[in-house]
């Protein structure tokens, strides 16, 4: 084993910052609730029409519902292929 | 007026148990009358850990059906003589509890202890669910881990809107957090999360870190309370969460690593 691989290893592999990043977008999602019953459908849907003209993948398109106050907000999301 | 607290966390093995059995001694040691009840209901080990349970005669699901009162059902802990375990049946299954049911056995306890701890099962079934509904305060057990950070943020908010408190508009739950196998090696080593991690996530008032330990298996082998063991990292650190709890204001401890010692590095000590 090599020095620097000494001094890798000691600093180990830092998977708790991705651990930390993982955890602040999956709870601010739960906490956020289902939202409509809706929107799974939705989701598929979309995602059947997008493909008529670009391959993505099934992550690649995410709906939600934001209350912005008195205002509902659907925000649709689409990653396109690069 | 006793005072009602849940232990919980939503994913098991946590240590709610080993919490629940060290936090109703640490309450007993300082002279408060204190009941601890077990709510898994079909998976009882509240008793294992307590080391009571040769001594298991009636339970709690036969004092909610009314097959023993609860005076019979109590089982008065060996070691202090504030502190009494109420198991729960090991044939039934949790939908022998109720509302009504818990909520009366409740009452009872109230007359005669300070100090009511339920110990919570895994999961937000009906266990779960009951043994925080009539709480007045609540110590979520939490990993330093993804998953049991994520069911804990999940229990928070079960806990603020299914309890007897949120349903009647009472002054909500004090909630506490309690990290347990803290591992400051490993957090230093960039491969756990960090208790500030984990505080910003679930931004919850901290009541105690328990650090990783080999005296919380050791003690749970010999049905002992690891709060009982003074020797211990962890049982110190439950020490001062009790003491916190009543309203001390204590430092956290065990939270960074140790620095050995030049002979201890030679000799790996």
């Amino acid at each position: 084993m090599g020095l620097l691989d000494y001094f890798k290893q000691r600093r180990g592999s830092d998977s708790a910052a991705i651990a930390k990043e993982r955890l602040q977008i999956l709870v601010a999602h739960d906490r956020r609730g289902d939202g409509p019953s809706y929107l799974p459908q939705l989701q598929r849907d979309l995602i059947k029409v997008i493909r008529k003209y670009v391959a993505v993948d099934n992550d690649a398109v995410s709906v939600s519902v934001e209350q912005d106050g008195a205002r509902e907000v659907l925000e649709l999301n689409v990653v396109l292929p690069d | 007026m006793a005072r009602i607290i849940v232990v919980t966390s939503g994913k098991g093995g946590v240590g709610k148990t080993t919490t629940s059995a060290a936090f109703a001694m640490g309450l007993a040691e300082r002279g408060l009358k204190t009941v601890v009840i077990d709510f898994d209901v079909g998976l009882r080990n509240l008793d294992l850990i307590m080391g009571c349970e040769r001594r298991v005669v009636y339970d709690f699901v036969n004092v909610i059906s009314g097959d023993a009162n609860v005076g019979q059902a109590l089982i008065k802990d060996k070691r202090n003589p504030n502190l009494y375990v109420l198991p729960a049946s090991q044939t039934r299954d949790k939908e022998a509890l109720s509302v009504e049911g818990v909520g009366r056995v409740l009452e009872q306890l109230a007359e005669e202890f300070e100090f009511i701890v339920c110990d919570s099962p895994a999961g937000i079934e009906k266990g779960a669910t009951l043994a925080m509904y009539y709480a007045d305060d609540a110590i979520v057990v939490t990993n330093p881990e993804v998953s049991s950070v994520r069911d804990s943020d999940r229990m928070i908010g079960i806990l603020s809107s299914k309890s007897r408190r949120a349903e009647q508009r009472l002054e909500g739950i004090r909630e506490y957090l309690l990290v347990t196998r803290y591992s400051p090696e490993r957090v230093e080593r960039g491969e756990m999360l960090a208790l500030e991690d984990v505080q910003e996530i679930l931004s919850l008032e901290l009541i105690g870190v328990i650090p990783e330990s080999s005296a919380v298996l050791n003690s749970s082998n010999a049905g002992v309370p690891v709060i009982l063991d003074r020797e211990s990292s962890a049982g110190i650190a439950y020490g001062d969460m009790v003491s916190r709890y009543l309203g001390d204001d204590l430092p956290h401890r065990f939270l960074k690593v140790e620095k050995k010692g030049l002979l201890g590095r030679l000799f790996g000590g």
